[in-house]
């Protein structure tokens, strides 16, 4: 509440042990490739959705694995399915289907399956 | 945790804290706030070690935080501190007592930079000559008066009356050590103890009889920073910190905080007001806020020293809860008299009261 | 026939072996100084080595055959002191009797491994459960990975750059093999721990040797090890007696807190000391990395600037025992090149 003209800050880390990492767990286990992302920003680099709005597939999975869920649930349905970053993925990463299994996830709500 | 890290790193930091003579500059937010710490200080070191510790009347504040808070240029300040030690050659000094850790960063740091850039050195005694006509020499010998207090340390001890320990349950008092960042962030070799493990205020508390507390946000800054809290709705950025360094305090439940810096010591004891004001949290036991100490005060506390001629009183947060866990003996009557016994306002919104 | 050439090599590691095994193979006589009381070097303290996972003890082995070789004196608890040349032959004094003469020196001092106590804001030797790598061996081969207080970690987080890549500890160089050696140990924490979720805090993943890569890939994928780019700033306790890192998770572009069960340090290697004292002694060059100065980067990577010494293995950079053991090889050939030299 604020009574002096000041507020108290939120800290702004990614408290890693309380979040929930369901999303991305469901994610691994029908999509075993999720997990050899080395973040390289490929992806993000031939995007066709990231040439005007911001959408960053490299961030985007990370964000799931840290179990940042909520920066990621609007923003992952900018996706166009183009596909061209699983054309460009060096690792061999399914991105296709790791976004069309994210927003499965999503709206089946999962929460706190751990 | 095993100790013996903590001994040989301590071992590795050790600092010269010179023995007597001393050249006393005080704090500006210390005399003010906290003047019973400073009064302490001066009747510790005079009557009850006999040494020599000379203030002189013509000394200024350092504007430590003026430099901090933008305000005053680098040039000006060194000049400033140069006077300072203008003013020490003359008096026929060459150890200085620090009593604000901010000053002792800014003489460090200037002492440093004249050490790596000996052409600043040249131009402050020039603007120096310029403005005052005077000149100085650097000090031989650099102390903050909590490297003082830790270096008797041991003689408190002896003729201390009291122990840091919990009259009913026999157990050490858990105790909260809050080192200012300027003490030895900036330069390690600095501070006794260096950066990480510092033992300055530890090594006070292990000779009065108390046990350290080590616990996760320890280093922490306390977010004082000049800049943040001048402009009010920067404030919440300075009370953030503090309560970021309170909650991971809490769990180890501390009976008081110990500090060595008038900015952290003023922070800690009102932001508690604040932060039961703003929200309601407390972050002692049983309702209680924690009390937060000055070297000092502590020293003062331990050899059975008055509380109120210590200045207890102003603190925000109140002392009674420790006191009464120390068993110390204190007269609630006298609390807000003269000395010579005239009654003076009490006033209102004291946490612990 | 011309009487047979001899050879100190000073040190019996992975490189003081093979070295002395090479050219003891070639005809030559061999007087190998070790200042420990056992051959071996580090290679006999680790459990499984990269990246095929094969017991350390098979390498033991073969190096054991290598200097076990009937041209070569083995002469251990023996520290050397100072080399000289006279002549063109050495006399080397050592801290034993008498003075060794030899026609040529092979030096193969190795390294020693970073103290992580020197980083003090990891806590090493103040934290309890916090660890080394070169702990963590050893309780691999105990079998038992416990916590300080009895319990398994189920929380393992693993720091590379400890006392490498760094100013402030005086070590500018990367130690090359600590991101490898993080990625073995961290599968064999699951293998031994099977439901333990592993953590890795890295500034870069060097996967600079043959099959590394492959390895971190399997790592991730049949492990589910997890990588987070960010190097760690301070670990402290919690009253739960869990440790707590900082560490800002770079490609996330937040700072990151977790709690650990346990941590282990992946330290550096740096040149050995009783290497500093003998080029201090003897008048051999160390480079900026304090680490011997070879006579040419390129094609005298063996030699030093004295003619007749030369130099094999870690002593000259941080190196895997493949590149030592060749390393190694490489010296010896120098040495019979040397000696062909000198004839004609």
């Amino acid at each position: 509440m604020e009574k002096f003209g000041f507020s108290i800050l939120k800290a702004r880390h990614i408290n890693y042990d309380s979040n929930d990492k369901s999303i991305a767990e469901y994610i691994s286990e029908r999509e075993p490739s999720f997990r050899i992302c080395i973040e390289c920003g490929c992806c993000t680099a031939t995007c066709t959705t990231g040439n005007f709005t911001r959408f960053s597939l490299r961030e985007l999975q990370i964000l799931l694995k840290r179990g940042e869920n909520e920066s990621v649930r609007e923003v992952i349905n900018k996706c166009m399915l183009c596909g061209k970053c699983t054309l460009a993925c060096p690792r061999g990463v399914n991105t296709r289907n790791v976004i069309l299994l994210a927003r499965e996830a999503f709206q089946k709500r999962l929460k706190n399956a751990v | 945790m095993q100790q013996d890290g903590k001994k040989r790193i301590w071992s590795d930091y050790q600092k010269e804290i010179a023995d007597d003579h001393f050249f006393y500059v005080r704090s500006c937010i210390r005399q003010s706030f906290f003047p019973g710490s400073e009064q302490f200080f001066l009747h510790f070191m005079r009557d009850i070690l006999g040494k020599d510790v000379y203030e002189n009347p013509s000394h200024t504040t350092c504007t430590g935080i003026g430099y901090h808070g933008d305000v005053v240029p680098l040039a000006t300040i060194m000049t400033v501190v140069a006077r300072h030690f203008a003013l020490m050659k003359e008096s026929g000094y060459k150890n200085i007592a620090i009593s604000c850790v901010t000053s002792f960063g800014i003489y460090t740091e200037i002492i440093e930079t004249w050490k790596h850039f000996p052409e600043e050195l040249e131009k402050t005694r020039e603007y120096l000559y310029k403005a005052t006509g005077r000149e100085f020499d650097v000090p031989e010998n650099m102390a903050h008066t909590s490297d003082i207090i830790y270096k008797f340390r041991n003689e408190i001890a002896e003729k201390a009356k009291y122990k840091l320990i919990n009259k009913e349950t026999g157990e050490p008092l858990n105790v909260v050590e809050h080192i200012g960042c300027h003490y030895s962030k900036m330069f390690p070799k600095y501070g006794v103890g260096g950066a990480e493990f510092p033992n300055v205020l530890g090594g006070m508390i292990d000779s009065w009889g108390g046990k350290v507390i080590d616990y996760p946000e320890r280093r922490h800054c306390c977010g004082f920073g000049f800049r943040q809290y001048l402009v009010q709705a920067n404030r919440g950025y300075s009370l953030s910190n503090t309560v970021k360094k309170f909650e991971s305090m809490k769990p180890f439940k501390p009976d008081f905080v110990l500090t060595n810096c008038p900015g952290c010591n003023m922070f800690m004891d009102k932001w508690q007001y604040t932060m039961k004001e703003m929200e309601g949290t407390v972050y002692g036991e049983n309702g209680e806020s924690i009390p937060i100490l000055t070297y000092e005060e502590l020293a003062g506390l331990v050899l059975g020293i008055n509380p109120w001629d210590l200045g207890l009183q102003f603190h925000m947060v109140q002392s009674e809860p420790l006191l009464k866990k120390i068993g110390i003996e204190y007269d609630p009557d006298n609390k807000f008299k003269t000395k010579d016994g005239r009654q003076m306002p009490v006033p209102q919104n004291l946490i612990n009261a | 026939m011309p009487e047979k050439k001899h050879i100190a090599v000073i040190g019996a590691g992975a490189a003081g072996m093979e070295a002395a095994g090479q050219l003891a193979r070639s005809g030559y006589l061999v007087t190998l100084l070790e200042k420990d009381g056992q051959t071996g070097g580090h290679v006999k303290d680790w459990y499984h080595l990269f990246p095929d996972r094969r017991d350390s003890k098979e390498v033991i082995e073969y190096l054991k055959k290598q200097a076990g070789h009937k041209n070569v004196t083995l002469r251990t608890g023996i520290t050397v002191q100072r080399l000289e040349k006279n002549n063109g032959s050495f006399a080397i004094k050592t801290s034993g009797d008498g003075e060794i003469k030899s026609d040529a020196i092979i030096v193969a001092t190795g390294f020693d491994l970073f103290r992580s106590e020197r980083k003090e804001e990891y806590g090493y030797g103040i934290y309890d459960n916090i660890i080394t790598s070169a702990d963590l061996e050893t309780l691999f081969r105990k079998n038992e990975i416990r916590r300080h207080n009895g319990e398994i970690p189920r929380k393992v987080g693993f720091i590379h750059c400890v006392g490498s890549r760094d100013e402030k500890v005086g070590n500018v160089y990367c130690s090359k093999l600590c991101c490898i050696t993080a990625v073995k140990q961290a599968m064999e924490v699951k293998k031994h721990i099977p439901d333990a979720r592993v953590f890795c805090f890295y500034m870069d993943m060097r996967m600079g040797g043959a099959m590394y890569e492959e390895l971190y890939k399997e790592s991730q994928e049949k492990y589910g090890i997890n990588y987070i780019r960010g190097k760690l700033s301070e670990v402290s306790e919690n009253i739960e007696n869990k440790l707590v890192v900082k560490v800002e998770d770079t490609l996330a572009g937040r700072p990151l807190k977790m709690e650990l069960d346990m941590l282990v340090l992946m330290a550096g290697m740096e040149m050995s000391k009783s290497g500093l004292d003998l080029a201090r002694s003897s008048g051999l060059q160390t480079g900026e990395n304090r680490f011997f100065a070879p006579a040419d980067h390129h094609f005298g990577s063996n030699k030093s600037k004295t003619d007749g010494v030369f130099y094999a293995g870690a002593c000259t950079a941080p190196m895997n025992i493949t590149d030592t053991i060749s390393h190694a090889r490489a010296a010896a050939a120098d040495v019979i090149d040397y000696f062909r030299n000198q004839e004609s």
